[in-house]
């Protein structure tokens, strides 16, 4: 187990070393000078080339890296061009409106997903079986952001029950929550459709297996062994799947962000690339990749831990 | 299961019907601005009514569709251009450092959130349709790379890659003329379900104005022009989110329908 998770981790500070340098060099693909950016177009060319300097922007690729790396690794992401602030600090006020957004999209499809998957799988091959398969090639199918616009329709415009859009901050918890609640509803139903599918099709293959004829006939009924013995035994490319979902959630959040006028991480990169603010979608874009490398971290040893062929792997 | 098979086909034949079918002829012009006739629900002269600006809708859709394809389907193009020979590559010789270095590079790019990084292409290259495709090809290289060295690994312990070498062919020979042509219908199937992820990520690239770039009709960029009208008239918004649910529906439809029929062991598997 030792050399395993010594393995992963040497694998883990790679990808990351990698990871890094990848985002530093397509940003600095982008187009435009950030110096002229937050001078105007009437700024003369000695100032914007004094803020350069003051920037560090006419060092050397490998240098400006080094230093950006060193800086991440002492926690300090550097200062926002446009907002004249520290870019760890912002990514974690986002981060407030953003986590909570994937987590309860996460546990709100785990709780349609679970019963929808038990359910088609009970019913294996026969028409509730097919009915909720059918339903869920239609949750898959749906853009998030076009079911994020009917329900804003239905739920805000027609009904007036929940807002539709923006975000109060955490001082007013109720009005928060009742914010999030449209868009981790939009967020969570097309995940959900993945999850019942994989779980369903888990399912079905573990229900063929030897133990579970043994526990057939020792008098389970196929309800009682499906929950009891297939379930568990089912629940290890779910979690695959689950920790796959919380990073696309995370990150993939982007187009619900824009739809509701969210805060969140998103939202940030999104506009921070349209203000050419370069510093912060190194930063935000860095978070994020690394959270979704170390969600797959972590999961991996969580696998190890419990199924130890998994290990020699 | 031969109804997703049909269903699935008819759906996704219908998207690229419409699609074909405007470069000859669309019912109005869909660069023809026409506001006094704005945001009229569908009606005989508007199949489904007109847009913001008086276009016909239904003409929109027709020359959208044919935005989303071309870009799905050329981003589908790149992930097994470049994917499937990688994928054969690392079969090839598994455990070789040439695998490892294939394999753990697709581990990094599946590590990156798609849709960021495609937000981060398009603004570095700026947006457009090209660069839409170049950003979701780029993440359907490592799918088609994954998909094929797995299904081409249990074929090289078979006898027949063995006979061809015995006969003298040599490894990228016997990957292309016996390997290839065995997998080919897992990649039919996995191109499929690409194509209608490339879809639908052309939809939100499009939406947050990273896609297709106006005039240029584009599914996604309707929604975005739609979300603030939504509550004057409802049709403006409904008409092209229908209209990407039931291409996509038809191309999953389509993909789980092929993997029945081309491969009877995978019957019901996902």
């Amino acid at each position: 187990m030792h050399r395993f998770v010594l393995r992963r981790m040497i694998v883990l500070c790679l990808s990351l070393a990698v990871a890094s340098a990848a985002i530093f060099g397509v940003v600095e693909l982008v187009p435009g000078d950030p110096a002229s950016f937050m001078l105007g177009t009437g700024a003369q060319p000695e100032t914007v080339a004094a803020l350069r300097d003051q920037l560090g922007l006419d060092l050397p690729w490998a240098l400006r890296y080094a230093h950006w790396l060193g800086g991440v690794l002492t926690g300090d992401l550097g200062h926002s061009f446009t907002y004249k602030t520290p870019v760890a600090g912002m990514i974690l006020d986002r981060l407030q409106v953003s986590l909570p957004l994937a987590l309860i999209a996460l546990a709100l499809s785990v709780v349609i997903a679970l019963p929808v998957g038990l359910f088609a799988a009970s019913r294996q091959g026969r028409a509730g079986d097919g009915v909720t398969m059918g339903i869920t090639q239609i949750g898959i199918s749906l853009p998030n952001f076009w079911f994020a616009m009917l329900l804003v329709l239905l739920f805000a415009v027609r009904l007036r029950l929940l807002p539709a859009g923006g975000f109060p901050g955490w001082g007013h918890p109720v009005a928060a929550l009742k914010a999030l609640i449209l868009p981790s509803i939009a967020l969570a139903l097309p995940q959900a459709a993945i999850l019942a599918r994989v779980l369903r099709s888990a399912l079905v293959e573990t229900m063929g297996q030897d133990y579970i004829r043994t526990a057939r006939a020792k008098g389970l009924s196929r309800g009682q062994a499906l929950r009891r013995h297939a379930l568990r035994n089912a629940l290890i490319p779910v979690l695959t799947i689950l920790g796959m979902q919380f990073s696309f959630l995370l990150a993939g959040a982007i187009i619900i962000e824009n739809v509701f006028y969210l805060p969140g991480l998103g939202r940030l990169i999104f506009q921070a690339i349209t203000q050419r603010d370069l510093i912060v979608v190194q930063g935000a874009v860095l978070v994020l990749v690394a959270a979704v490398i170390l969600v797959t971290f972590l999961v991996d040893l969580a696998y190890a831990a419990v199924d130890p062929r998994l290990r020699r792997k | 299961m031969r109804l997703s098979l049909i269903l699935g086909a008819l759906l996704a034949g219908l998207a690229v019907l419409m699609a074909g079918l405007s470069f000859l002829w669309t019912p109005g012009d869909v660069l023809q601005l026409d506001v006094a006739a704005k945001l009229q629900p569908p009606s005989a002269a508007h199949w489904l009514g007109t847009d913001h600006l008086g276009r016909d809708m239904m003409s929109m859709i027709m020359v959208g569709a044919r935005t989303s394809i071309a870009v799905a389907l050329v981003a589908v193009g790149i992930g097994m251009g470049l994917g499937v020979p990688l994928g054969l590559t690392a079969a090839a010789r598994p455990g070789s450092w040439l695998d490892e270095i294939i394999m753990r590079g697709n581990d990094l790019i599946f590590a990156f959130p798609s849709l960021v990084i495609a937000i981060l292409i398009t603004a570095a290259l700026g947006p457009s349709a090209l660069n839409a495709i170049i950003a979701i090809g780029i993440f359907n290289i490592p799918v088609f790379a994954r998909v094929t060295r797995g299904s081409a690994l249990p074929l090289w312990t078979l006898d027949y890659p063995r006979a061809a070498r015995v006969a003298g062919k040599g490894t990228a020979r016997i990957s292309l003329q016996h390997i290839l042509p065995n997998v080919a219908s897992v990649l039919i199937v996995q191109g499929t379900i690409q194509f209608s992820l490339g879809i639908l990520a052309e939809a939100g690239l499009s939406y947050v104005g990273l896609g297709a770039q106006p005039p240029t009709p584009s599914w996604g960029r309707m929604l975005a022009d739609a979300q603030t009208m939504i509550s004057l008239a409802p049709h403006v918004a409904i008409v092209p989110g229908l209209a990407i649910v039931l291409t996509v529906l038809g191309l999953n439809l389509l993909g789980d329908g092929l993997r029945d029929a081309l491969d009877p062991r995978l019957r019901g598997t996902r």
